[in-house]
């Protein structure tokens, strides 16, 4: 039985258990922007040993790409973008303290073990809603990697963030079962 | 001979890409809503019901429909009986820059190595064909990555015919599944040469949902790409239902007695196209 959770980050053990495929989540508190060239830029960064641009332990990284600010907002269209391009990326991170990622499409089977494994959950977004998914972001500012344009990583702050859990740490899976 | 100066050119792209990227094309949301009307799954109306929310919005707010604004891709039409005073491709990509600016829309153009993005989504890719008249149309897309990147080409044999074809799109759609923004729309290219089945594909995907193939065969085709692909029960962002595809679009050119080209290209459910005459 699905149910609607309510949670503020950071995320913790406790509120990745109480989730389950299906659930609906409002999500407030900061979030983190990432997609495939601030991944590709902070996983090798971590890997030489810097820090990270933002606490990874009970994180939430949000795969997408806004566009710019118009004046009086603080962010322009901010939909999730398709997630199996951060497969590489996304066990590694979870290894290290992440609990969640927002985004939309299919995850793979690595990303699925890594959430049971470090107890996770991948939410989904709706694809293509930017406009209306901006309505939830209260503020934003750019963390790091500011040359990378659209890519840069950002803090956001959101507030009852609509989500669906997509994966959950159990091993759930969302999406429709093909008629084929 | 009529002349048109590249100046004119420069504004009616700047406005036509802000436009298009804010505004859903009436044909689309006409389709949205007799979707949300029939879609059978409780996930996906909600789905749709929020993405009807979402072009509302952004038409109050002025916010772009999604926030990837895409590669600008045009589809020119020049008339043989007009000039461009100066450079057209020039001029098609000062309009890019100048509107993706002024509109707050995202710069998603970069090297495809390095990574390094242009700053100003040039340069704009621009298919150029020379048309009776003295007109200059054109046809502009956003065309985001997500959806793109789930579009397919292929060679088939000629054996393989109409079966192959049906097969192959299906497969596609169904391997494709929520990653590309369902309700999709789906081109298909048939025929040509390798290089020209995906810009068949991509300019059936100009035509307005609610207009057929103009060739009755073809319409049938489409009509049976349609109700294959919204019995794969993917449904809104993958959420299941009976609304997985908006519409199949079909442009067929002939082709080598050895080959049978094959191209399917996947838009998402914000179609952002625009057409403008000068």
């Amino acid at each position: 039985m699905s149910q609607t959770v309510k949670l503020t980050t950071p995320l913790k053990d406790e509120d990745i258990l109480k989730l389950k495929t299906g659930d609906k989540v409002l999500l407030s508190g900061k979030i983190y922007t990432a997609r495939d060239a601030a991944h590709k830029r902070l996983l090798a960064d971590l890997e030489a040993g810097k820090d990270s641009p933002f606490e990874l332990k009970g994180s939430v990284i949000y795969y997408v790409g806004p566009s710019p600010a118009p004046p009086g907002r603080p962010i322009g269209s901010a939909g999730p973008t398709t997630s199996y391009r951060m497969d590489t990326y996304a066990p590694t991170l979870h290894s290290m303290g992440v609990k969640a990622s927002i985004g939309k499409g299919k995850r793979g089977d690595a990303v699925k073990d890594a959430l049971k494994e470090h107890k996770g959950v991948y939410f989904g977004a709706t694809g293509g809603a930017g406009a209306l998914l901006s309505q939830r972001i209260v503020s934003a500012r750019v963390l790091a990697y500011e040359d990378l344009g659209p890519e840069a990583i950002r803090e956001l702050e959101v507030k009852d963030f609509p989500l669906l859990v997509v994966n959950d740490s159990f091993g759930g899976e969302l999406y429709a079962k093909l008629n084929v | 001979m009529r002349i048109i100066e590249t100046k004119e050119i420069i504004e009616v792209v700047a406005a036509t890409v802000v436009e298009a990227n804010i505004k859903a094309p009436d044909d689309v949301l006409e389709t949205f809503n007799k979707a949300y009307a029939e879609e059978s799954s409780p996930a996906g109306k909600e789905i749709l019901g929020q993405l009807l929310e979402n072009v509302k919005l952004a038409g109050e707010t002025g916010l772009p429909l999604c926030q990837d604004t895409g590669l600008a891709v045009f589809f020119v039409e020049l008339g043989t009986e007009c000039k461009v005073q100066g450079d057209l491709y020039a001029a098609i990509n000062e309009g890019v820059r100048q509107g993706y600016e002024k509109g707050f829309l995202r710069k998603s153009c970069c090297h495809p190595l390095t990574r390094k993005n242009t700053g100003d989504n040039t340069p704009a890719i621009i298919h150029l064909d020379l048309v009776p008249g003295d007109k200059l149309k054109f046809k502009f897309m956003a065309k985001g990555g997500g959806s793109e990147n789930m579009s397919r080409a292929t060679m088939l044999t000629p054996a393989q015919g109409w079966e192959g074809i049906k097969k192959f799109v299906v497969n596609r759609v169904a391997e494709a599944g929520p990653n590309p923004c369902p309700p999709t729309i789906v081109g298909v290219g048939i025929g040509g040469t390798f290089d020209h089945a995906p810009i068949l594909a991509k300019k059936a995907l100009f035509r307005p949902l609610n207009q057929k193939n103009s060739d009755p065969e073809i319409a049938a085709m489409e009509d049976e790409l349609f109700a294959a692909i919204n019995k794969l029960g993917i449904g809104p962002m993958g959420m299941g239902g009976n609304t997985t595809t908006l519409g199949v679009k079909i442009e067929m050119a002939p082709c080598h007695i050895a080959s049978l080209p094959l191209a399917v290209n996947i838009q998402c459910h914000s179609a952002r196209v625009k057409e403008v005459i000068i």
